[in-house]
């Protein structure tokens, strides 16, 4: 949801600052970045794969948490410099966050309704 | 400057003409709401109809008027029919017809996406509904639990058809949600920031939030439902390890924010009537936008409280109780803020004056029952009996439906130009008033008694008799009622008497402009400086607590030791004259035509009517796929994905508008959208 | 804000009114957001379910542990091949590269390209080939992964494992071909007509959409494949 004052007063200064109508904020990043996120992407997924490979890791408390935190950083690189919402007009973000943030809740709260994730309450349990 | 307004009277603007393919091609907001708001007329005496028939069955115990197979159909098709071929699309109606005028844009976002919609929603409706004629309507209940609508438990094609009808109406109601995503936030006349959107359009805007986020997962239950029924997965088969709860989980994750979809237009139509008929701005607006979008997000978190009886264990008991408690909370402060607009106003009782009010009670005595329904041990008592059709009724009906019947009446006369007979407008209030009270208050004590829902008879003497009977009673005269309305509807639509520019004295954009509007709706973009441009320049002395600014796209700041104190009223004559609605009380003109002006007007276009019908042919040959002979099913199958592909080729390749074939027609990509 | 000087009403200048938008922003790419967005409840829908089941087929295959058929004695290997997935995420994470380099050579069109270097960067034809390419790859990839799977005895109807794995990566596969459909789309404008700064928002919003079937890929790959 964006905020309800966000809009205010900028459509003239919006207009006239642009000069044409396209919207994308022109300041895109250039090969050397794109280069260097494809690397990262890579040595990450790397890094992702190696962790299935290593028998002591897999079985450590770890693995859950790792692999999640790496897949999240790929998601969010990806999000940000391919998708160029770091780059981009802050409602594309509001517009993507919003829904994520509702998805994410969705899948979280199914895991516990099933029995997938379990809190341990004390006296609840 | 003085095109913006007709002369108060004048014959309202033809329409240009009312040949069949210009109505198949249109992509006109205004007329695609026409049609959104004849069709789920149209629906709402066809699911009115199979409530008659239950009602008559049930008016005293052990009648067999209709069997147990046909009453399965009736209530499920009733349920279905009501949300998702009336409310909603009612709601939509407002939605095309209200959104661009109120944030003085043209039309929508995408006019030709608008128009795909409305077709996908009525051959889709079709599709759902004229099954039950020959005995094979779906009759798994309006949430269609699986297991029980798998192939192991309804064999027959009465679950397909539900199951293929609600898919296609998803994407009727998702592609609009995008639609009026971008419309809301991008069509906004200068001035008209957030915080002056009309209440209708903001509560509009989070609808169209909750569609877009509750729809998808609908789309994958009823995926899942489809795979088991076609293709023999395993989703909802228990003896496989399938979870029962599962879809009902699924389900409710869509069907709770439905509920919101379902009643928060409404809440904007009321938001609009009151302060018309009290003459005062609505009190509270930011409180009303903050509840509003409140109630959005909560609406995603409360969805399990349809399943306390399913024994979910005591935390996820405790959290949904909570969750839904907390919920009632914005929702009543919705109640109290008309109840306050009210207060001091000089209230004037016309037909939709009365509805409104008619919401705000009826409403309230739904929203009661149902925090009564958020504390599991109380609902184990009342889940499943007639007390919870008791409470939705009051919450669908008499909050819902009165909310969007005070929106027929309120601007049917901006969307025909001739105002609906008070007269009969006031017979439709009492009599729909007293039969719905007297049709489902009972049903709080037949509920209470023991008396489940959705049986197809009862025995004698277990103290249901008379509850049921006025119930039946009650449920006839809401039906006679709602037959006032259609002939009201009807007979008016060109005959009565003519409504003129404003015909209530309201304050919004919408009323500055002739009625029916013209095919570009302003001539001129206006420029707006306050919630409510028309009284600006009617009645001044009204809007004198509201935030103005002089020309609409700043904020007039006071600064306070460097830092800047927002928006400051503006006395009425500091502001400026020449605001939206200049023109207001312009001598009789003609009111010219898009091409005099220069406006250009999207192509008329069948290509969105195709598209949708190649939908339906498609989810038509899975169905036919049931037949011994799995030939022909694959082969309409291809043919209908052959002419939505096509169809979508076709419709993207070609330009929305005249201005576009000179810009180059970059549209070649097979996305829904192009811009306007 | 003197810029925008007006009459007194609200006339914009002659087309510019017919572009205006509130937010400077165009249509499409805010409906392709909000496309987007609604999309993560439906992946999250399918990946909840896959997650939920996960574990509770009666029967196997099974995607991380051998089974052996209790009734005929027959021996199944765990399903998941990640060799063969590892390669596949490789090709579409690149795919995401070539994507994003098409986009910047349509926007940079017009820019003199002198070296060799910046002719090859500056090709949209060739990187938007390149992104099908990608592309097909992987559903080729799909292709192979899903026939081997039925050869080695786990089909969509086998278990609850076989209904939600098939369905939720059948569903990424769909959207990658609608993906590919849009690509190939766009090379044909290409080679037609040559596609300039003017279309870049439609570059972009596929593009867009191609980066975010490749981000709930990521999603896939961590939380079926890897995670067991």
């Amino acid at each position: 949801m964006t905020s309800p004052e966000s809009h205010h007063g900028q459509t003239a200064a919006a207009l006239a600052a642009q000069g044409h109508l396209e919207g994308a904020v022109h300041e895109h990043p250039t090969w050397s970045t794109y280069w260097k996120v494809a690397t990262i992407l890579t040595v990450i997924t790397v890094a992702e794969v190696w962790c299935y490979y290593v028998p002591s890791f897999v079985a450590s408390v770890w693995f859950v948490p790792v692999l999640l935190a790496l897949s999240a950083l790929k998601f969010g690189i990806v999000v940000l410099f391919y998708m160029h919402l770091k780059y981009d007009h802050k409602l594309f973000r509001a517009l993507f966050t919003g829904p994520l943030i509702v998805a994410m809740f969705t899948i979280v709260a199914l895991l516990f309704l099933f029995g997938k994730v379990a809190v341990r309450l004390g006296l609840l349990s | 400057m003085a095109t913006l307004a007709a002369p108060a009277f004048a014959a309202p603007i033809e329409r240009s003409d009312g040949g069949f393919l210009s109505w198949l091609g249109t992509t006109d907001h205004k007329r695609i709401g026409y049609l959104y708001l004849f069709t789920a007329t149209g629906f709402l005496l066809w699911g009115g109809g199979e409530a008659m028939l239950m009602r008559w069955q049930l008016r005293a115990p052990n009648q067999h008027f209709l069997s147990a197979e046909q009453y399965n159909q009736l209530f499920t098709m009733h349920g279905t029919t009501m949300i998702f071929l009336v409310v909603m699309p009612l709601s939509a109606a407002f939605f095309n017809l209200l959104v661009p005028l109120q944030i003085g844009a043209r039309d929508v976002a995408f006019p030709r996406l608008n128009a795909f919609s409305y077709w996908v929603y009525l051959l889709g409706g079709l599709f759902i509904s004229v099954p039950i004629i020959f005995n094979a309507g779906p009759n798994g209940g309006w949430f269609g639990y699986a297991p029980l609508t798998t192939t192991t438990y309804s064999p027959g094609l009465n679950i397909d058809f539900w199951v293929a009808g609600l898919q296609i109406l998803g994407i009727s109601s998702l592609a609009a949600g995008f639609n009026f995503i971008t419309t809301i936030i991008n069509m906004r006349a200068p001035g008209m920031n957030l915080m002056r959107m009309p209440m209708f359009t903001w509560m509009a805007f989070v609808v169209q939030f909750l569609i877009v986020l509750a729809f998808p997962v609908i789309t994958i239950a009823l995926v899942f439902l489809l795979f088991d029924r076609f293709f023999g997965t395993n989703f909802y088969e228990i003896a496989a390890g399938a979870d029962p709860l599962l879809w009902q989980h699924l389900f409710w994750i869509f069907g709770h924010p439905e509920v919101y979809i379902l009643v928060l237009p409404a809440f904007g139509l009321v938001s609009e009537v009151l302060p018309t008929f009290s003459q005062k701005p609505l009190f509270g607006y930011p409180v009303m936008v903050y509840s509003g979008i409140l109630i959005g997000f909560l609406g995603f978190g409360v969805w399990a409280h349809h399943m306390f009886a399913v024994g979910m264990g005591p935390i996820a008991d405790t959290v949904f109780g909570v969750t839904t408690m907390l919920i009632a909370i914005p929702t009543g402060v919705k109640i109290f803020n008309w109840i306050f607009t009210m207060w001091g106003g000089s209230v004037r009782f016309t037909t939709a004056s009365m509805f409104a009010i008619g919401l705000v009670a009826m409403f309230t005595i739904g929203g009661i029952s149902g925090v009564m329904h958020s504390s599991p041990p109380a609902d184990l008592q009342q889940t499943d009996t007639y007390f919870v059709v008791a409470h939705f009724h009051y919450v669908l009906f008499g909050g819902s439906l009165m909310g969007l019947f005070a929106g027929i009446y309120y601007y049917y006369p901006k969307l025909t130009g001739h105002l609906l007979d008070e007269g009969l407008g006031k017979w439709h209030f009492w009599l729909n008033l007293i039969g719905s009270n007297l049709a489902f208050f009972p049903m709080h004590f037949s509920g209470l008694l023991g008396m489940p829902r959705r049986i197809y008879t009862y025995d004698a003497n277990q103290g249901w008799d008379t509850f049921n009977l006025l119930s039946s009673i009650g449920a006839f005269i809401v039906g006679f009622a709602t037959l006032i309305l259609v002939y009201n509807m009807l007979v008016n639509r060109k005959r009565g008497r003519l409504a003129g520019n404003n015909p209530w004295g309201a304050g919004t954009l919408e009323w500055s402009i002739p009625s029916p509007p013209p095919v570009y709706n302003f001539a001129e973009i206006p420029r707006v400086t306050s919630r409510y441009p028309v009284w600006d320049l009617t009645a001044p002395e009204l809007t004198a607590a509201v935030p103005h600014t002089l020309r609409g796209d700043e904020m007039v700041t006071a600064q306070v030791g460097g830092v800047s104190a927002g928006q400051m009223s503006v006395p009425a004559d500091r502001r400026p004259a020449a605001a939206a609605g200049a023109g207001l009380h312009a001598p009789p003109a003609r009111v010219p035509s898009a091409e005099e002006l220069g406006i250009p007007i999207p192509y008329t276009t069948t290509k969105p009517f195709f598209t949708a019908l190649g939908i339906i042919v498609m989810f038509g040959g899975l169905l036919l796929t049931r037949m011994e002979n799995k030939i022909p099913g694959w082969a309409v199958l291809a043919l209908g994905a052959a002419t939505l592909v096509g169809g979508l080729y076709w419709w993207l390749t070609s330009p929305l508008e005249p201005e576009h074939e000179h810009a180059g027609a970059h549209g070649a990509a097979p996305h829904h959208a192009h811009a306007h | 804000m003197d810029s925008f000087a007006m009459p007194d009403v609200i006339v914009p200048a002659a087309g510019v009114e017919h572009t205006y938008t509130t937010t400077g922003l165009p249509h499409r790419k805010i409906g392709i957001w909000a496309f987007i967005g609604s999309e993560c409840m439906l992946f999250a829908s399918l990946i909840s379910t896959y997650l939920i089941y996960k574990g509770r087929s009666v029967v196997g295959p099974f995607p991380h542990e051998a089974w052996t058929d209790p009734s005929t004695g027959h021996h199944f290997r765990a399903i998941l091949n990640i060799p063969v997935t590892s390669a596949s995420t490789f090709v579409l994470l690149m795919s995401s590269l070539a994507m994003v380099l098409a986009l910047a050579a349509v926007e940079n069109r017009d820019k003199p390209k002198v070296t060799m270097g910046e002719k090859i960067l500056g090709s949209s034809k060739l990187w938007l080939f390149m992104t099908a390419l990608l592309g097909t790859t992987f559903l080729g990839f799909q292709a192979f992964e899903f026939t081997s799977f039925v050869h080695e005895g786990v089909s969509i109807r086998t278990n609850l494992f076989g209904s939600s794995f098939f369905t939720l990566t059948g569903f990424h596969g769909a959207h990658v071909t609608a993906g590919v459909l849009w690509l190939c789309t766009m090379l044909a404008v290409d080679f037609k007509r040559g596609l300039g700064p003017k279309d870049a928002l439609n570059v972009d919003i596929m593009a867009l959409y191609w980066h975010f079937v490749d981000v709930v890929w990521i999603a896939i790959f961590t939380l079926v494949y890897l995670i067991r």
